[in-house]
């Protein structure tokens, strides 16, 4: 990058050397100023993202970033780092595409090591039925740009010798292979994007929670902080998790209900599973991370929730299906679990859109899938900020679909209304 | 997490099968219009602390129930036979 | 070393175990750190970023260092704590993350890099080139990092699930969970005593002092002894509770058989559901380490873990022991050694005032700065004032004094308190409803206190659950104060390491802070601080003592990190216990499971239900053969296939007609008696829920029919409707799908082959096309309905599902003996594809009744659930892709499910894409491939060529497009 402050393999001999002296505040702490041109409420992955884009795509740099905790603290700090693209309904499809684009440069444009590590998903289907649904999305995703491989049995035993090909209760038919898919180091994309936008000039706000949105005459104004009014002429609402709570000091009630998704991480064990496997049968998706742990996930627990923690049925229900699947790693032991708070959506599929208020911007309803898509919805909503227009590959993250019913994303085919996802 | 079933007392989550907020059983007449039916079906005021949602004993009596419960805390403080609710 | 005379199970049998393949011994009632101890084993690990050489830390489950494999082959279990780990004959324990060994491991060259690998290092290089983060550099690091290894091979272990319910649930049997558990049995309450101890009586067991006279383990014996004989309480020893969740729901792990040499088909591990109406915390405390330099050498221990080996083990891991420590506490550590006759070196307390409590040499206000001996500690220098002295030791006693374990109470998100008197967090009241905690879990840290603190406490949750406390006596013991100064980090050459696994040092929290990643979970995530196995159990308290000094803040404003289950890891295998191969969902058999199977029927899931897929007869090349015949004998003669799998809803009253036309889109009221029709159900969001055929048996009386798939749903969107949005209606339901066993009969020869086995014959005229009623199936009430998937003349035949193999076997010889015989779905699927009838393939959630040409099944003239949303304009629109049928071009051409449709000459591409192909077969009937499809503005393009791509299995083909029904269009046959 060769500015100064700048990361490289010499830079870190050279303070091993001097004894780490030289290294300074990843982001400065600055005070919240009383006027900015646009303030981004939410420090999270998406918020972040947003502020950097807006600063390097389109030159916004008197933009301030709310965060009511600590940069980051959200679920980009609490998920299982799936990166993938494999996603193959209309609006869904084409974003997707582009945010793992932006992923796929990630480490060379922030000059932040986030260890995306493009090591390959694998969807396992265990019908026919299944394999013609999973070919229509590898179909999609090619026909997209992007890469799919439909494996029959043995191209999967091929890549997943561990799973059981003899005794499940849902035998394996094959899989649908994303040799682009991965994962990342979900904490560092934050850091990433935070170092970007504050050496750009953006002021990052930490302990700073938003308690109103100023609306005059339909059109907004700034927000009252706990740490005093702040004026801007844009705010964006980026507070996945919580984006009712915000949206309702714009007196807007959202498609949204907030549900718990739960994650494990098991104590460091030596490469065991070197992909992304995904079981639909159960709900069931893994991974193990540089440090060991394999870290993994499944279903919602399935009731409205902001406690961020779940509860046992799921989590039995995750080992079970690690059990009939993959019964290799009986003996990891589950060190961990966690749960994030997840913006459902109807139709399951996100909202990147403005509001009736002038002004003010809305980016939420991540459901599930929100870290694979930081850089793309930063990308997008940082379009839509400045330029007013929306970003084509998000053009269809519409507020208006659920009323209208015109280009619902309803990726699961499971509905397009509440708990159905 | 448990439930407290009117009929049945408390019996655990796995019993149960989830529909959301207790806003569905205001169902809108058939030509209420757009706008009211996309409030109904949509949006939410999704409160964190004290709502009122849907449980269905499914693996019990087979009631519908609506539960005042916590979002916040998972605290339930109570459960109603939705039967009741919605005939009142 | 083994210390005569000491330990509490002197005298027992000598066990014979291995450690990386030595033959050694150990004695009966150790646990394998104790044996390992007295086997003079010092490096018996390696930390995971440095491979430093690591010595046992502790004596419990929160060990950070000494984490082992236990077995082989199968059994081989990493990250076995060895320090629970009991002893067994014949065990066989391997140290892990080290090569070639523990004592010489190459990778401990990553201790020279360390000066440039500190914290987050990794985030600020290794990108260049682009592509060799996943060719090189993280292959790389994986190899590097880990643990113990899994075997790589299936399991092959018993693990189980339980349930228990008690009223009050104590946790931990320390002093005060005896006293608790002993004084909630005594008010009459159902009790359940767990601890992770094989041997109840917590710290009583490692300390020599005496309860009520007597020595303290053996009033714990007595005490243990008592409350098995009570028939309301339970004690479960080996468990472990792994987390509180709501409710009073509590997960616990209890170890069933790792005590025991390899057995069989018998429990490793349960993994408990308990449920309380009352929980007390009497988890105790656990001690926490001091940072000074070079404190991470091999037998440097916490000071309560070198008396708990000495007093309940008998063992000392060191010929010369010096003691360090903040607080009185670990004055007691020497006077034990003492007394067991060992060398103690110095005592080294950081208080200024110290006063020694026996004969050795105390250096009050002295610090430890310094320690020497790469394997294993052979010299500590301290300073005491201006001077600075090296004193000779091989272990060191260190206390930092004790946090109390409030883990389980911090689970519902509780944060705890700090309490300036103690120097440690609290647990506050209310963290976990209905869950209060006693004794040192609450930072009681006198016997005494924790001993009346229990029945107290006991006493209280007795009184709240409405019984009488009874008396409970509480004894006498000893009752010395806590006193204890700041001291969490001492400067000084050398690296001061906090999280002893993960190889976080003082100045790793302080980079950190430098950084910027003030907050503490910043400070956490970017040193991997407390996210090693022990969970920062050892570490946490004192790295956020030096984040608090390192940002200038105190440690109530610096806060905490967030404890969450499980308290100690849980196998995967426990807690998915039973679902191993088929245990994961239940199967459903039909009646004529056994039949099919014994033809040789390959069985598939559908759902939960098996099917069979075909029969297949010698000589056949391939299964396509045998669906081909099957249809074809369906086509031209007749065949019967079990089709109980279908949901069954019987709907009774005088409101069903009325509760059906609300749920279903179309009329159901106007349905006569004796007829049946088939219906669509919407969800209320205007798509396609399910669909199937409905049959009026009575005027008030219903049999709804489901997809196999949709049963369970159904049932529960009508009693969702029955109960809250039409709670007028009169009607009643209840599921009657296992009840009937149902087959379908299909083909030209369908009607005589049910007329020899309905009693009195079939009267063509009393059977017309969507006629139902009752039959007597060759004497047994049975029910008729003449409906057909298969587009043939055909009919469905329910009898009560104990006589369903025997109707089975009667049909099939019927059907053989008119040239028919058995079809299964995969024949079933041609049928209906021929004839155009939808299955989930195309009604999979997004689509409408319009997308599928139904619009004109849902009733303008009346409410139904769906209604309104299904009028909404962009579920109306032409643009949208609607069904069709699709026919090669050229009769030879492939089409394959889940390709997608494009213009002939347009692009394969996303921008272009207008359709996607739901379901195929190759037609024998017709002789070629079909399909199923969507396709935008479908209907308005039947004739029109397109062009189906399928990318992933390298097929393209032209199709001509054409209304979704291949034969029979008019419908003739089902009706002839």
């Amino acid at each position: 990058m060769g500015v100064s402050g700048g990361y490289s393999g010499f830079r870190v001999l050279k303070e091993g050397v001097f004894g780490q002296k030289g290294w300074k505040p990843v982001w400065r702490d600055p005070d919240p100023k009383p006027d900015y041109d646009i303030v981004i409420i939410g420090g999270g992955g998406h918020g972040l993202a947003t502020a950097y884009y807006l600063a390097r795509e389109h030159g916004l740099t008197n933009v301030a970033v709310l965060e009511k905790g600590y940069i980051g603290g959200g679920n980009v700090g609490r998920n299982t780092t799936i990166v993938r693209a494999n996603y193959f309904l209309p609006g869904n499809s084409e974003f997707y595409s582009h945010s793992l684009k932006l992923w796929e440069g990630m480490e060379q444009e922030l000059n932040y090591n986030v260890m995306h590590s493009q090591r390959g998903l694998i969807n396992l289907f265990h019908s026919d039925g299944q394999r013609d649904a999973f070919a229509r999305r590898g179909n999609a995703m090619v026909n997209q740009g992007d890469d799919a491989i439909l494996l029959d049995r043995e191209g999967v035993r091929a890549h997943l010798p561990y799973l059981d090909f003899d005794t499940a209760r849902f035998p394996i038919y094959g899989g649908l292979y994303h040799p682009r898919g991965g994962t990342a180091r979900h904490d560092a994309v934050a850091w990433g994007y935070a170092r970007g936008a504050d050496r750009r000039g953006v002021d990052l706000i930490q302990n700073c929670a938003v308690t109103g949105i100023d609306i005059e005459a339909g059109r907004v104004r700034g927000v009252q902080t706990t740490r005093g009014a702040i004026r801007a002429r844009k705010v964006a609402i980026v507070t996945a998790g919580r984006s009712g709570q915000v949206a309702e000091m714009a007196g807007m009630r959202l498609p949204i209900e907030s549900h718990v998704l739960q994650a494990f991480v098991t104590e460091g064990l030596k490469p065991v599973i070197d992909h992304v496997v995904s079981f639909g049968m159960g709900h069931f998706y893994i991974s193990q991370s540089d440090k060991g742990g394999l870290v993994f996930g499944g279903d919602l627990d399935f009731y409205a929730s902001y406690a961020s923690r779940g509860n046992l049925p799921m989590a039995e229900h995750v080992m079970e299906a690690a059990m009939t699947l993959m019964p290799a790693i009986g003996k990891a032991r589950v060190l961990r679990s966690w749960g994030g708070i997840m913006d459902m959506t109807p139709d399951g599929s996100p909202i990147i859109d403005k509001t009736e208020t002038e002004g003010l911007f809305l980016d939420c309803g991540w459901c599930y899938g929100g870290f694979k898509a930081v850089p793309g919805s930063g990308f997008a909503l940082a379009h839509l900020i400045a330029t007013g227009r929306h970003h084509e590959p998000a053009a269809k993250f519409r507020l208006d679909r659920f009323r209208t019913g015109r280009g619902l994303m309803d990726e699961e085919g499971t509905g397009s209304q509440h708990n159905l996802h | 997490m448990r439930i407290p079933c009117p009929l049945c007392g408390p019996r655990d989550r796995r019993e149960f099968a989830y529909q959301g907020a207790a806003v569905m059983l205001d169902r809108p007449a058939p030509d209420a219009g757009d706008a009211a039916w996309d409030d109904y079906l949509h949006n939410r005021a999704n409160p964190c602390g004290e709502t009122r949602d849907l449980w269905f004993h499914e693996a019990g009596c087979g009631a519908w129930l609506v539960v005042t419960r916590d979002t916040a805390t998972h605290e339930v403080t109570g459960a109603e036979l939705a039967e009741t609710v919605a005939s009142s | 070393m083994r210390i005569a005379g000491r330990g509490l199970d002197q005298g027992t049998t000598s066990v014979p175990f291995t450690f990386d393949g030595e033959r050694l011994t150990g004695r009966a009632g150790d646990t394998l750190a104790a044996a390992l101890i007295a086997n003079d084993k010092r490096v018996v690990a390696r930390s995971f970023k440095y491979h430093r050489p690591r010595g046992i830390l502790t004596a419990g489950s929160e060990e950070p260092n000494a984490l082992v494999t236990v077995g082989h082959g199968p059994q081989a279990d990493p990250n076995v704590r060895a320090t629970v780990q009991e002893l067994y004959e014949g065990l066989e324990a391997r140290s892990q993350n080290a090569y070639p060994s523990v004592d010489f491991d190459l990778m401990a060259v990553n201790d020279l890099m360390s000066p440039f690998l500190g914290a987050g290092f990794y985030y600020k290089t290794f990108m260049w080139p682009k592509s060799f983060w996943e060719k090189l550099y993280e292959p790389v690091i994986r190899r590097a990092a880990g643990l113990g290894a899994l075997s790589g091979l299936a399991n092959e272990d018993t693990y189980e699930k339980a349930f228990a319910h008690c009223d009050v649930l104590v946790i931990g049997a320390g002093a005060a969970g005896l006293m608790a558990a002993w004084a909630a049995a005594r008010a009459g309450a159902d009790v359940i005593l767990a601890d992770e101890d094989a041997r109840m009586g917590g710290r009583l067991l490692a300390e020599t002092e005496e309860v009520s006279g007597q020595p303290g383990h053996a009033w714990a014996a007595d005490r243990v002894a008592e409350l098995a004989a009570m028939d309301n309480v339970r004690l479960m020893p080996r468990t472990a509770l792994t987390g509180a969740y709501d409710q009073g729901t509590f997960g616990a792990l209890e170890r069933v058989g790792r005590h025991h040499p390899h057995r069989p088909g018998k429990p490793l591990e349960c993994f408990w559901r308990i449920v309380a109406r009352r929980a007390i915390l009497c988890a105790g405390a656990l001690e926490r380490p001091v940072a000074f330099p070079n404190n991470d050498r091999p037998g440097i221990m916490t000071a309560g873990a070198v008396r708990a080996y000495l007093n309940r083990w008998g063992v000392v891991a060191g010929r010369k022991v010096a003691v360090f420590a903040n607080n009185d506490g670990a004055h007691r550590t020497a006077l034990d050694l003492m007394a067991a006759g060992v060398d103690v070196s110095a005592v080294i307390d950081s208080r200024a005032e110290a006063q020694a409590l026996g004969d050795y040499k105390l250096f009050a206000g002295a610090r430890v700065i310094g320690t020497r001996g790469r394997k294993g500690l052979e010299s500590l220098s301290l300073r005491q004032g201006d001077r600075t002295l090296r004193i000779e030791a091989e272990c060191l006693a260190v206390s930092g004094g004790w946090n109390p374990s409030v883990h389980l109470a911090c689970h519902m998100n509780g944060r705890p308190e700090w309490d300036a008197t103690t120097l440690s967090f609290l647990p506050r009241s209310g963290m976990v409803p209905g869950m209060v905690a006693a004794g040192a879990a609450r930072g009681q840290f006198s016997t005494a206190a924790c001993l009346a603190d229990g029945a107290r406490v006991a006493a209280d949750v007795a009184a709240e659950l409405g019984l009488t406390p009874a008396d409970t006596p509480v004894p006498d013991a000893e009752d010395r104060p806590y006193r204890i100064e700041e001291l969490w980090a001492v400067e000084g050459r050398g690296r001061k390491w906090l999280d002893f696994q993960n190889d976080v040092h003082v100045k790793d929290v302080r980079l950190a802070a430098q950084e910027n990643f003030r907050s503490v979970e910043h400070m956490k995530r970017y040193t991997t601080q407390g996210m090693a196995t022990d969970q920062g159990k050892n570490s946490n308290v004192a790295a956020l003592a030096v984040l608090a000094d390192a940002t200038g803040r105190s440690i109530p404003e610096t806060g905490t990190t967030t404890f969450r289950p499980p308290y100690t890891p849980v196998s995967i295998a426990a807690m998915g216990a039973g679902a191993q191969g088929m245990g994961f969902a239940p199967r459903r058999l039909t009646t004529s499971h056994k039949a099919s199977v014994d033809r040789g029927a390959p069985m598939i899931e559908a759902g939960l239900w098996y099917r069979p897929a075909y029969f297949p007869k010698p000589g056949d090349a391939s299964w396509q053969e045998a669906c081909n015949r099957e249809v074809t004998t369906v086509r031209t003669a007749v065949g019967v296939c079990d089709v109980s799998t279908l949901g069954k809803i019987d709907i009774q009253g005088p409101d069903a007609a009325a509760l059906l036309d609300f749920v279903y889109a179309n009329t159901f009221s106007t349905l006569k008696v004796g007829r049946v029709r088939y219906g669509l159900m919407l969800r209320e969001d205007g798509h396609v829920m399910d669909d199937g055929t409905t049959a009026r048996l009575g005027e008030d009386h219903f049999l709804m029919t489901t997809t196999t798939a949709a049963a369970g749903l159904v049932m529960r969107h009508l009693e969702w409707v029955a109960q809250t949005l039409r709670p007028e209606l009169d009607v009643v339901f209840t599921s009657a799908t296992e009840h009937w066993a149902q087959f379908a009969v299909a083909g030209p020869k369908s009607r005589d082959l049910l007329d020899a086995v309905v009693d009195g014959g079939l009267d063509p005229a009393a059977w017309p096309f969507m006629a139902c009623g009752a039959v007597d199936v060759m004497g047994v009430p049975g029910r008729l309905f003449r409906i057909s998937f298969s587009g043939e003349h055909a009919y469905e035949v329910a009898v009560p599902a104990r006589h369903g193999a025997a109707l089975y076997r009667v049909l099939l010889a019927q059907a053989e003996a008119l040239g028919g015989g058995a079809y299964g779905i995969e024949a079933l699927n041609v049928l209906r594809i021929e004839k155009g009838h939808v299955t989930h393939a195309e009604i999979h959630g997004r689509t409408t009744a319009f997308d599928i040409g139904c619009e004109g099944m849902v009733s303008k003239k009346k409410d139904c659930v769906g209604f309104a949303t299904s009028r909404r304009p962009g579920l109306l629109e032409d643009s949208r892709e609607q069904l069709v049928g699709l026919k090669p071009v050229d009769p030879a051409g492939r089409l394959t499910g889940g390709a997608h449709l494009f213009a002939e000459t347009a692009d394969p591409v996303r921008s272009n894409d207008q359709g996607y192909v739901t379901s195929t077969c190759h037609s024998p009937t017709l002789g070629h491939d079909l399909a199923l499809g969507f396709l935008a503005n479908g209907r308005a393009r039947h004739g029109e060529t397109i062009k189906m791509v399928d990318h992933l299995r390298g097929v393209t083909t032209l199709a001509r497009v054409c209304e979704p029904v291949f034969f029979d269009r008019k419908g003739e046959r089902v009706r002839g």
